[in-house]
């Protein structure tokens, strides 16, 4: 647990250091306009990063998300194209992401699959079905009414910026205050032992694959209105973000740890990186690189963390943060 | 025999870390004896076959080989000395023929490479003087284990092994394949091997064994005759300890069937088991490991299935294999692994003993942390639980007080009928004596307990009744005047009380 809030303390730390230097260094960061659109951008990795913190804290994965989000947008362009009103096509896209999580649980949960493999498979099967169906179309003659409302702000406060924010106070509950969540804890750090305590460890797995189909498509939704089209190849390589940044919020890659509130934060610094190289005219490769540098330094850095601490007092900690 | 021994142990020690595995053992294994090792789990017999095979090297004292001191390096060097190992399951490889099993490594060779006709030669060979009917072209793969273990047994004569040790070669076996390895067994003796022999059954060690050396608690006791002994004295070597006072179990009156167990079967595991257990009853259920004592509480309370029988708790039948419904109908088990199925290492004490029951630290929706801790708090006192702070992570607590927190869990609940599994395993002496008066004091406040235990100090002591298990099914019933260590073990070996 310790570990855990030191992690998140040097992420606030970092992603105050970024902002803080990015406000003063590069122009154009520190406008209402651009920190507006800088939380527009994160919406659908945000989404998706809640229920994807539940999925890793249990100890399974979920590289499907993506898809189920392609797929979700290619049902909701098929369905538009075809004249059904956009309020029953919504739920319909819902569902849809329902199904894609249920294909994942049941085939974790009732023939003891690695959820790694199943959803690798399933990464494949959800994209191709999304082909299938929408084909290379992009359909983008999208009601302005919810277009509209995608990139609304409130303030500077974007809508799905609210959305986000009223979502992950529930994920945070689920996990933090609820049974399920220290049930969540407990099998994702010994499945053994919560089953010997009766935690009902197959039925929460195969929620948790529902929950972050669910989510998915309610990240397809954004993303269609957003950009006002709806394409088979919406959203593609997400899932990897969704995961770098659950990994670098402090959650452990073997379940058991970690916490939403360190995962929106990691959310927020890379979203944050990302847009302040941006403005600061740095190549889409050096980009990459620096989210990639951020992700390998956060799987070394608790261990770096460990061999520092023997070598050198306690008090030292403090500034190795910053 | 007044030959020298082909290989002997001469007051041999080995200890690791804190356990002394054994004390200051010796033992004489001469051409063309069978020689059995009996002694109790944990005994020390398992480790006697390491050093002799060159596994282990003993602290203190010496290897003999033909009379001189030898130094095994590793099995290596035992195998070179003409040592070799049969066990309980032997680990082929499957997709090689019986054949090529045996000469791994050491085919014999024509100016083309591997001579198989040479090979097949050898190997119908070895199958002639064992004196069993075996096809040296068969894979390995489909072959009984009865067969496999013929095959190691080749392999070993194949390499001119002068000592055979078995492990436990008769567990898995049926009857008649019994009789053949002892058939086996019988003509490598007469052809100058020296065989040491060890197994759970006494009949089968007087049926073939020429010797018996006993071990108890890692110490020697004695070696016999076969000729001069009995079984009974067999057995009381293996146990003769005496009780000591650690054991506080109060009389009580046996109340109303908390939990019946009725003809419960797992094919291959266990069959037929039937029992009740009462109110204030302390029922220990005793055998040898792998009786299958664990897997009958396992599919009492719900982890595994059952293909027959039924389990009732207070009269209403339970549903199977669902350790909630088990849970709901007042039933807990204390299990066997303390650090793989009764704690979630890394979680605090206070979410361990919360977890079983999370309903109850429930206000509306959400977990009361209050609630949590003050349930945690409570049975730490009640238990006399030693930690420093009720967040801490279980796994930097001892062994002892790891245990409290899993009885914390469970009692927190208030079951009917508690379940332990080895309670003591591993734990010191004084939390030992706690868990006791624990268990005592909850069955005297009406828990129906049913302690399944290897130690029989902790057997005879604690209990009203004893069960005894043994290869899967219940084969006595002993009230507490009847259970001695005697008649314990000697049900728990496979010959009936009396």
């Amino acid at each position: 647990m310790n570990t855990v809030r030191r992690w998140e303390g040097l992420i606030f730390v970092l992603l105050v250091g970024v902002c803080v230097w990015a406000s003063l260094g590069v122009d154009g960061f520190a406008n209402g306009s651009n920190v507006s659109f800088l939380l527009l951008d994160t919406t659908e990795i945000a989404l998706m990063a809640l229920t994807m913190t539940l999925v890793i804290v249990a100890a399974e994965i979920d590289l499907s998300v993506a898809s189920t989000l392609g797929l979700s947008c290619a049902v909701l362009g098929w369905l538009w194209n075809a004249g059904l009103p956009i309020e029953m096509i919504m739920p319909i896209c819902l569902l849809v992401g329902a199904l894609c999580g249920a294909v994942n649980g049941l085939l974790v949960t009732r023939l003891g699959l690695p959820s790694l493999a199943v959803t690798i498979g399933t990464f494949a099967l959800f994209r191709g079905l999304a082909y299938v169906i929408l084909g290379d179309q992009a359909v983008a003659d999208l009601p302005p009414a919810y277009t509209g409302l995608a990139t609304a702000s409130i303030g500077p406060v974007p809508v799905a910026t609210v959305l986000v924010a009223a979502l992950a106070v529930v994920a945070a509950v689920v996990l933090h205050a609820t049974g399920v969540g220290r049930a969540v804890f407990a099998l994702g750090s010994n499945e053994e032992a919560a089953y010997f305590a009766g935690v009902r460890v197959k039925r929460i797995k195969f929620w948790l694959f529902v929950a972050s189909g669910v989510m998915a498509s309610l990240a397809s939704l954004v993303y269609t209105f957003r950009y006002a089209s709806a394409r088979a190849d919406n959203g593609m390589g997400l899932e990897l973000a969704v995961v770098a940044a659950v990994l670098l919020g402090g959650v452990s890659i073997f379940g058991g740890r970690g916490t939403l509130p360190g995962v929106l934060m990691a959310v927020l610094l890379l979203g944050v990186v990302r847009n302040a190289l941006i403005l600061a005219d740095v190549a889409n490769e050096v980009l990459n690189f620096v989210t990639g540098l951020l992700l390998v330094a956060s799987v070394l850095a608790p261990n770096l963390g460990a061999v520092w601490r023997r070598r050198t007092t306690p008090s030292v900690e403090g500034k190795s943060a910053s | 025999m007044d030959q020298t021994p082909v290989l002997s142990l001469s007051q041999v020690s080995k200890a690791f870390g804190a356990v002394r595995a054994v004390r200051e053992v010796s033992l004489d294994l001469h051409p063309g004896e069978v020689h059995a090792l009996a002694g109790e789990n944990g005994a020390g017999k398992s480790t006697i076959v390491k050093i002799l095979s060159g596994v282990h090297r003993p602290d203190s004292g010496r290897i003999l080989l033909d009379g001189e001191p030898v130094e095994f390096a590793g099995p290596a060097d035992a195998q070179q000395a003409g040592v070799a190992v049969i066990y309980q399951e032997p680990t082929l490889f499957p997709d090689l023929s019986v054949m090529e099993n045996i000469f791994m490594g050491r085919q014999p060779r024509s100016r083309f490479g591997i001579d198989r006709r040479a090979m097949r030669a050898a190997a119908a060979e070895l199958f002639t003087r064992l004196g069993v009917r075996l096809d040296p072209d068969q894979p390995a793969r489909g072959l009984s284990i009865a067969d496999q273990q013929l095959v190691e047994i080749a392999k070993a004569l194949s390499r001119q092994a002068r000592v055979l040790i078995m492990d436990e070669p008769t567990a898995a076996l049926s009857g008649n394949e019994v009789a053949r390895l002892f058939g086996v067994a019988t003509t490598l003796r007469e052809q100058g091997c020296a065989l040491l022999f060890i197994s759970h059954r006494l009949e089968e060690m007087f049926e073939l064994c020429t010797r018996v050396t006993t071990l108890r608690d890692g110490a020697y006791v004695a070696t016999d005759l076969i000729a001069d002994i009995t079984p009974d004295d067999l057995v009381r070597r293996m146990v003769g300890r005496e009780l000591d006072a650690l054991f506080p179990k109060q009389e009580t009156d046996a109340g109303e069937v908390a939990l019946k167990v009725g003809r419960l079967t797992r094919e291959g595991v266990f069959t037929d088991v039937s029992f009740e257990v009462r109110r204030g009853e302390i029922v220990a259920l005793a055998g040898l490991v792998g009786a299958g004592r664990s897997e009958v509480a396992r599919a009492i309370f719900g982890i595994d299935r059952w293909d027959a029988g039924s389990v009732e708790v207070a009269g209403r039948r339970l549903r199977p294999a669902s350790p909630t419904a088990a849970m709901a109908a007042g039933l807990a088990l204390v299990p066997e692994d303390r650090r793989q199925q009764g704690l979630v290492m890394d979680l605090s004490i206070e979410r361990n003993i919360g977890l079983a029951g999370l309903a109850a630290v429930r206000r509306g929706p959400l977990v009361s942390r209050a609630a949590e801790r003050k349930r945690a708090a409570d049975w730490a006192v009640r238990l006399r639980l030693k930690y420093a702070r009720l967040a801490d992570p279980v796994n930097v607590l001892s062994g002892g007080n790891q245990q409290k927190v899993v009885l914390a869990k469970w009692l927190a609940r208030g079951p009917s009928v508690l379940i332990v599994d080895e309670p003591t395993r591993g734990i010191d002496v004084g939390t030992k004596a706690e868990v006791h008066r624990l268990l005592s004091e909850l069955a005297a406040s009406g828990v129906a307990v049913l302690m399944i235990s290897s130690e029989l100090p902790e057997v005879l002591g604690m209990a009203d009744r004893v069960l005894v298990m043994h290869e899967g099914r219940l084969v006595a019933e002993l009230s507490r005047a009847e259970a001695t260590e005697e008649s314990v073990m000697a049900a728990a070996t496979g010959r009936r009380a009396a």
